[in-house]
């Protein structure tokens, strides 16, 4: 019965994936929906962060943290790979600095 | 593919690889905890590379349900990767095949697409594979482990990590907006909207998934609307 479920969530999980991607190959001409999906990503994006990166954390205050480095850095146009690796060390580092006060 | 930009792909996976393979730990202790053994929990992982989906999936399946909600949970909790892959389908253009779509399909995650968005304009679905394999191996090996060894990597060290991939959403997105003011305003919209649904009594029940829809699709739409983009910049696109 497991693997009936196992089976039911990878065909359902790879279906959403797959039918927009093969069945619209053509480019789009509608400007308004052009438009749409020139702000996708970053709509998308910023919504999957904020607010849910301050509930990643053991404490809010520690997801803050994290938040407010990876902005500042990205901000300086720092590398991916640096912005990333230093939001996860402050928030490990204020985590511990919490559980110290 | 040209090798080229797969191993390019797979360069530019490596952070999501370590971000993955620890959130992907605390699925696989879960999935033990529930009651699967760990080639259930590996099989899970394997075939489909998505964490809220996953987690959701595993609370189907100990309740028991019926198949249908297995149907609908996923449905609802997946949709906004129907909204990534007409995204991800438009850049890579005409000249990618049925075949490196159906690929490229599979392995389209929030931080892959990220990660393949942020390439521009030259984005191929090569390194879109590249990038999506290397994760995939953090995201299987991470459940393997979780599930073996559950109780070893401490919680906070396990969940700091699992920041990392925040950080990565971020450090994609800021330089966009800052360098296009529509996509500042999509951005501010899309924050505005996501408080509303994690905070607002109400709004609140509407599961995470279809919230992150609707604040796109409000978002995104608004934008069109007001700042429809110019013909040519599209084309380039």
């Amino acid at each position: 019965m497991i693997w009936l479920y196992i089976l039911v969530m990878a065909v359902t999980t790879y279906l959403i994936r797959a039918l927009p991607l093969t069945l619209f190959k053509k480019p789009i001409r509608n400007r308004f929906l052009k438009s749409f999906l020139h702000y996708v990503p970053a709509a998308c994006l910023a919504a999957m962060t904020f607010p849910a990166i301050l509930s990643a954390t053991e404490n809010w205050i520690s997801g803050a943290v994290g938040l407010a480095v990876a902005v500042a850095l990205a901000l300086c146009r720092r590398s991916l790979i640096l912005v990333s690796v230093a939001s996860c060390t402050a928030v490990f580092l204020a985590e511990w600095l919490i559980k110290m006060l | 593919m040209r090798r080229k930009e797969f191993l390019a792909g797979m360069k530019a996976g490596m952070p999501v690889c370590v971000g993955y393979f620890s959130v992907s730990f605390g699925f696989g202790a879960m999935a033990i905890a529930q009651g699967l053994t760990v080639w259930q929990a590996v099989l899970i992982s394997a075939t489909n590379l998505t964490s809220a989906g996953q987690f959701a999936g595993l609370t189907v399946i100990a309740s028991g349900a019926i198949i249908l909600e297995m149907i609908l949970t996923q449905l609802v909790i997946n949709s906004r990767y129907a909204l990534m892959s007409l995204a991800l389908g438009q850049r890579l253009g005409p000249n990618a095949g049925t075949g490196k779509r159906l690929a490229a399909a599979f392995f389209n995650t929030d931080e892959v697409f990220a990660l393949g968005m942020a390439r521009g304009k030259q984005l191929t679905a090569g390194f879109f594979v590249g990038v999506g394999i290397v994760a995939a191996l953090g995201w299987i090996s991470g459940t393997a482990m979780g599930a073996v060894a559950g109780s070893l990597l401490p919680e906070s060290v396990r969940m700091a990590l699992g920041v990392m991939l925040y950080g990565m959403f971020i450090a994609i997105v800021v330089p966009q907006a800052r360098e296009e003011k529509p996509i500042l305003i999509s951005v501010v919209l899309a924050l505005v909207l996501s408080c509303l649904f994690a905070w607002v009594p109400g709004l609140n029940l509407i599961s995470d998934g279809l919230a992150i829809v609707l604040c796109t699709v409000l978002a995104a739409a608004a934008c069109a609307l007001f700042f429809p983009v110019e013909e040519e910049e599209v084309a380039q696109k």
